[in-house]
């Protein structure tokens, strides 16, 4: 363990409650705009919503936040990966 | 495994080859792998929500909000206890990470429980694939129930892995097979539990919140 400089950043566990509470927040708010009617802006919206969501447990409750920066050139590899994918497909589907 | 393992291991405890990044590297390309696949049924959902947005209104209309929302709030604290039973073994607290540990398993549990009822329920309705009352109805109604059964029910096959495997690491946490310097196991379970997660928070206003 001497080793090792830069030891495990450990998160507060007060760090957590309170990520864990927004998302809670979060939920309710999401789940509370899908009963208006908004037309098409309810799946945007909601998708929205989903998105800060799951860059709150990406980044604290899965640590990408304080960990080795390679996680995040990963993710961010993935992600564009994933996200060319849609965008080809939709462009295939909606100008077809 | 053994105990003169855990002798020798503890006594060189400075020079045994470990590589925590690199097993965390491991535990991420995983996860990627599980994104693509998840992500080509999000994919599927998204050109048919598309074709059919009227079809998949209706069929929607058939899922319950509340279940939903209980399961969506059930899966974030079980991502909570998981997170503060990681904290708690870092900071030499063990009981209180099995004790964090044992409530996530149960209320990764409780969520099957739930998922249960809300199937069988909709099973004794007459929906399930390839019943004769889904196949009925039209093709944007059947394609949304088929995405339905198949990613909710791929979601659900990935909890019960996450009940398995987090009861193998409390196991081992209970031993000391697991330390507080030594957590990479329990972070790394920790991170496909937070992934099964991440993938409810989209599945849930896909499917639940079509109102």
């Amino acid at each position: 363990m001497a080793h090792t400089e830069k030891k495990h950043h450990i998160t507060p566990y007060s760090t957590y409650i309170i990520v864990w509470l927004a998302l809670v927040i979060f939920t309710s708010i999401t789940v509370t705009v899908a009963g208006i009617s908004l037309g098409t802006y309810t799946l945007l919206v909601a998708l929205f919503i989903a998105a800060i969501k799951s860059a709150l447990v990406i980044n604290i409750f899965m640590h990408i936040k304080f960990d080795e920066s390679i996680f995040k050139v990963f993710l961010i590899l993935s992600g564009t990966t994933l996200f060319v994918i849609f965008l080809l497909t939709f462009f295939d589907f909606l100008y077809r | 495994m053994t105990d003169s393992n855990h002798i020798i291991e503890s006594a060189a405890d400075n020079h045994i080859h470990r590589d925590d990044i690199g097993a965390k590297m491991g535990m991420w390309l995983f996860l990627f792998t599980e994104i693509l696949l998840f992500g080509g049924l999000f994919l599927v959902y998204a050109v048919y929500r598309f074709q059919y947005p009227d079809q998949f209104h209706i069929a929607g209309m058939d899922l319950s909000t509340a279940i939903g929302t209980i399961n969506t709030i059930i899966l974030l604290t079980s991502s909570l206890t998981v997170a503060l039973s990681i904290t708690a073994l870092q900071k030499q607290n063990k009981s209180l990470s099995i004790i964090m540990l044992s409530l996530t398993i149960s209320l990764a549990i409780l969520f099957m429980i739930n998922k249960y009822f809300e199937w069988s329920g909709k099973f004794s309705a007459g929906i399930y694939p390839g019943s004769e009352d889904l196949l009925s109805r039209h093709n944007g109604e059947i394609l949304f129930f088929g995405l339905y059964f198949v990613m909710t029910g791929l979601h659900a096959l990935h909890v019960l892995v996450g009940i398995v495997l987090l009861s193998i690491i409390l196991g081992m946490v209970v031993n000391k097979k697991i330390t507080y310097d030594y957590t990479v196991k329990l972070e790394n379970s920790g991170l496909y539990w937070h992934l099964v997660d991440l993938i409810w928070i989209f599945l849930f206003p896909l499917f639940y919140l079509i109102q």
